[in-house]
């Protein structure tokens, strides 16, 4: 049996979560005051996933610098391989938002895409 | 003099949400001032996601956010101007502006949506004590250097204010080589969304200290390491709690404060407890078709609050120019009292025969709130009883009023809003 | 065999006023200054007070040069271009029992040759000052007081001094001082020079400086005041510099609108080790605020834009060393230039080239250019002739400081003119841009970018002020994958 504790992110409560496992199974739940708690704590302690924010240089464009993201979610153990993978990637202007930076990053199947037009 | 039916000043996400309002409501001559180099405001800046999840039901970044209401602009063919900076503006509409290729110009406008947003609070605001080497950044400044240019501001970092934008730039810092050693909050509570709080502190274990403040800086030219302490519940610090943290930089991240300075020139008035123009329920300030929106009237948690209260705006703007000054007389204007732990309303009166069916009234609370309620009087009549798990001071709260509602009571002087206990 | 005639040690108004003046003469001058830029030190922060001349001893240099800096300031504001006022001031008095010591003031005024001195009552002080306390019970006026901006009086005076000859020699720390045949061998941190004349204006190292030459030693306390500086809505709370009654240090805490409309108060008067110990104090800060209330009633202390030190250098007897060390012959002290210092730089200028010039029999230049134009303030223009300029220089249509709107025409002149900013802080202290109320959160991205391009550096290098004051250290990510994260 193991314990994870955790504070619920659903609204400004924070409510302290206290969850049991018992090898990757979910076992209980305690400390939410209410059912988003519960749905949070078993989703974060099982697959936490975020989605990635960072940026990479533009060449020749109106900025010097494109923010970009995860399409989707990636694992949460996997955020500093795709930030890292990132790290020499420059792209050519013109950029649009949806653009493709880099596919599967880190392995993890989910590609990294532009979030602004750079012209 | 070049005229214009609605002018808006700035370009950021309440500017082109009026705009575009104002556009779809009928009026064609509408110009947006930005002193920016491109539209979408502070928002081209805060590449994290978690915007949009009430306009557009998903999770956009900033820019992205941005860039939805940019197309939308540019498909209704607003006309805007960049690096443009408004100077003056006179009450009786006429706006002075410039840039560096029309110069300095003046265009009288029928309407004006102020839009401006907001800046950030700075060191000197807070009178922390110690030397002012580099290295000391308002939290915004830092994003702006991060996240448009690509530059690092330092490796050790340091950040006081648990606002959103100060947790988001921990992470933000984080990712991109840089090791943040705390974050420091004068208040025995965040100011920041609890999500904020788990996914850029906790994520990365980044501790945050909630009553504690900074009270010295050291580092002649740089700065070289910062003494927090314990506060007490008065904000003083407490002696015998110093601890120092060795760091090459000083992030702050201690509030918002509307820009006024226009406003306040053409004989806006201002409401105290937000710095922003007192409002009626037509989002219009003390001056007949002067209208405000978004963080220039009150610093809002979400940006689609921004946006559903500058579209109100602009089709407020669009009623006054085509109706005219003339046919939104009549029926006489309610005042709304903020007490018992309600800090302000926005708008601080409601003419209910001109509103529209329903209006919206924004507020925060003064405190942290568990299993209270939200109430309304209509003079001695509670017509609103709602109870809330939790408020906090960070997020803010609405609750909506109806004409009909508003109607029934024939000679209401006064709507209150209030917290009460259970 | 020698570098230059005179070597002047220190960029301060005291060190630049010098310069100013020595620049009438034939003769090869140098100011050599430890920062990068000129007004870094006592100059750069302090009340920014014209005084009228009431407070020095009766019969010290003090009250000489502080009277004849008072008169001679409006004259050079208009030859040098640079932002001066006669507000007048009050010396606020809130009891009855402490009349005589308002009237030994108002006394030593009329003695020390200060004009237009007259003692208020409380009716005639209201009226003009309404904001003041409601217990004051008279004051002394002085209409020939006023404010000036000490950034732009000590650049002023170093571009003129500049445009008629004088070197400048930055980032130059005189480690020690030789005493040579006719003259005087300066070791620095950028090699030796020498020079047959020296002059010490090194402001609170003007001990150090001195000691290095001469046995009869001098001792200079670091005293620091504390200061806070409020927005511009608040520049009208009062018209007039508000002075408590002197009290055992200094003038007390003053209440004063700035040249460029802020309000400013303070200073504390704390005696510090460091000589760079510009550090403010939450004791400082709080007993500033604190004291200002006295006399100045509901001080709207919640608009401070930012809060600030600087160090005085008081003698221990509490007058200027100005003249020629007894024991160095060619060696001519300008130390201990504390309040009046400001106001009194223009005669401590013309005093030290007296002493110079017939030291050393110098003449007078026929082509010295006694006018300088100072950086351009659009505001001062008219809407046309605005637009105007803007056609010629579209910079000037470019705002970078919103606050206190300051435009790319503004920064560029800034740079480029003798004796250019080099760094963000040297930026605004010439065009204010970063000054305003949201502390140059907004435009210091943006002043980088200009300081870059004009000046051909890398971000890397650009400075707040010199030295290791880097605002930049890196770019995103350049310290990724080399195992630094997990």
């Amino acid at each position: 049996m193991e314990e994870r504790n955790l504070t619920c992110i659903s609204c400004p409560m924070g409510c302290p979560l206290t969850v049991v496992l018992n090898d990757q199974e979910v076992v209980s739940v305690s400390g939410n005051t209410c059912k988003r708690g519960d749905i949070y704590a078993r989703k974060e302690v099982t697959n936490p996933t975020r989605i990635v924010t960072t940026t990479v240089r533009v060449e020749d464009g109106s900025a010097d610098m494109v923010s970009v993201k995860t399409k989707e979610d990636v694992p949460k153990g996997k955020i500093f391989e795709c930030v890292e993978a990132l790290k020499n990637v420059t792209v050519k202007a013109p950029v649009h938002i949806g653009d493709v930076i880099v596919s599967n990053v880190a392995g993890t199947g989910v590609d990294i895409v532009a979030t602004k037009n750079v012209k | 003099m070049k005229q214009y039916d609605i002018v808006i000043i700035g370009g950021g996400p309440a500017g082109l949400a009026a705009a575009v309002s104002a556009k779809k409501s009928g009026v064609d001559s509408i110009l947006i001032l930005e002193r920016d180099k491109e539209l979408g405001g502070i928002l081209n800046q805060c590449i994290h996601n978690g915007f949009g999840l009430h306009t557009f039901k998903e999770e956009l970044t900033g820019p992205e956010y941005a860039g939805r209401f940019i197309d939308q602009a540019e498909e209704l063919q607003i006309e805007y101007k960049l690096n443009t900076m408004v100077m003056d503006i006179r009450a009786d509409k006429v706006v002075t502006a410039m840039n560096s290729a029309d110069g300095l110009f003046e265009i009288q406008a029928k309407a004006i949506v102020l839009a401006m947003g907001c800046r950030e609070r700075s060191r000197g605001a807070l009178n922390i004590p110690g030397y002012r080497p580099s290295g000391i950044f308002s939290a915004g400044t830092a994003q702006r250097l991060v996240n448009m240019e690509g530059y690092l501001p330092g490796r050790e970092v340091v950040i006081l204010g648990s606002g959103d934008i100060g947790l988001i730039m921990a992470r933000r810092m984080t990712f991109e080589g840089a090791k943040v050693k705390v974050v420091a909050e004068l208040m025995p509570y965040s100011g920041g969304l609890k999500r904020n709080i788990v996914q850029c502190l906790d994520d990365y274990g980044i501790p945050l200290k909630l009553s504690h403040t900074v009270v010295d800086i050291k580092g002649k030219e740089r700065v070289e390491g910062v003494t927090l302490a314990e506060v007490d519940s008065k904000g003083k610090p407490i002696p015998g709690t110093e601890e120092y943290y060795s760091c090459d930089t000083l992030l702050l991240s201690v509030g918002l404060i509307p820009e006024n300075e226009l406003s306040g020139g053409m004989g806006v008035e201002m409401n105290p407890v937000t710095s922003g123009p007192k409002v009626n329920e037509s989002l219009e300030t003390n001056i007949e078709g002067v209208f405000a929106c978004g963080n220039v009237l009150h610093v809002h948690d979400l940006v689609d609050f921004v946006s559903e209260e500058a579209a109100a705006a602009g089709k407020n703007a669009a009623a006054y120019v085509k109706a005219g000054a003339e046919k939104r007389k009549g029926g006489k204007e309610i005042m709304l009292k903020a007490v018992d732990g309600v800090r302000y309303t926005v708008p601080v009166a409601i003419n209910p025969e001109r509103m529209e069916e329903t209006v919206t009234v924004r507020f925060r609370v003064g405190n942290v709130y568990k299993n209270c309620y939200i109430c309304v009087y209509l003079g001695e009549e509670r017509v609103l009883h709602r109870k809330r798990q939790i408020m906090a001071p960070g997020e803010m709260e609405e609750i909506k009023l109806t004409k009909e509602q508003l109607l029934q009571y024939a000679d209401l002087k006064e709507i209150t809003v209030k917290i009460e206990e259970a | 065999m020698f570098d230059y005639d005179v070597i002047i040690i220190g960029g301060g108004v005291a060190g630049s006023a010098s310069a100013r003046e020595l620049s009438r003469y034939k003769v090869k001058a140098c100011v050599i200054e430890k920062e990068e830029d000129v007004c870094c030190g006592t100059s750069k922060a302090n009340s920014a007070i014209v005084h009228a001349g009431y407070d020095a001893a009766q019969g010290s240099l003090m009250a000489k040069l502080n009277v004849r800096g008072n008169q001679m300031m409006e004259e050079l504001s208009k030859e040098l271009d640079f932002p001066f006022k006669k507000n007048g001031s009050l010396v606020v008095c809130l009891h009855e029992e402490d009349m005589p010591n308002l009237q030994a003031l108002y006394d030593r005024g009329v003695a020390n040759g200060v004009k237009e001195l007259r003692i208020l009552s409380r009716e005639e002080v209201l009226e003009m000052e309404p904001n003041l306390s409601d217990e004051v019970y008279a004051a002394l006026y002085a209409p020939t007081a006023g404010i000036v901006c000490p950034f732009h009086l000590n650049i002023a005076l170093a571009e003129n001094a500049n445009m008629n000859g004088v070197e400048f020699k930055f980032n130059t720390e005189v480690h020690d001082i030789k005493k040579i045949d006719g003259g005087y061998e300066l070791i620095t941190n950028q090699g030796v020079y020498r020079t047959k004349y020296v002059v010490n204006a090194a402001g609170v190292y003007a001990d150090e400086i001195h000691n290095m030459v001469s046995e009869r030693k001098i001792h200079i306390t670091a005293r620091r005041g504390d200061y806070c500086l409020l927005d511009k809505s608040t520049g009208n709370h009062v018209k007039k510099t508000i002075f408590a009654l002197p009290g055992k240090y200094g003038k007390g805490v003053l209440v004063a609108p700035t040249i460029h409309g802020n309000l400013i108060v303070g200073p504390t008067a704390i005696d510090v080790e460091d000589k760079e110990g510009t550090n403010t104090t939450r004791a400082g800060i709080d007993e500033l605020i604190q004291k200002a209330g006295m006399n100045v009633k509901n001080l709207p202390m919640r608009q401070v834009i930012t809060s600030f030190a600087g160090l005085r250098a008081h003698e221990d007897h509490h007058e200027f060393i100005i003249g020629e060390v007894e024991d160095a012959e060619g060696f001519i002290d300008c130390a201990g230039i504390e309040s009046p210092g400001l106001t009194s730089c223009p005669a401590i200028g013309e005093m030290v080239a007296d002493i110079v010039s017939e030291k050393m029999q110098l003449e007078k230049k026929d082509n010295f250019i006694a006018r300088r134009k100072g950086i351009l303030n659009p505001d001062t223009l008219s809407k046309e002739e605005r637009a105007d300029l803007i056609k010629k220089n579209p910079a000037y249509g470019n705002i970078i400081c919103r606050c206190e709107m300051v435009t790319e025409g503004e920064i560029l002149d800034a740079i480029h003119r003798p004796l250019g900013a080099k760094s963000l802080d040297g930026v605004k202290r010439r065009t204010r841009a970063g000054m305003g109320r949201c502390q140059a959160g907004f435009c210091s991205p943006r002043t980088m970018e200009i300081l870059a391009r004009e000046c051909n550096m890398s971000m890397f290098d650009i400075t707040k002020s010199g030295g290791n004051s880097k605002i930049v250290v890196g770019t995103n990510k350049d310290t990724l994958g080399k195992g630094m994260l997990k």
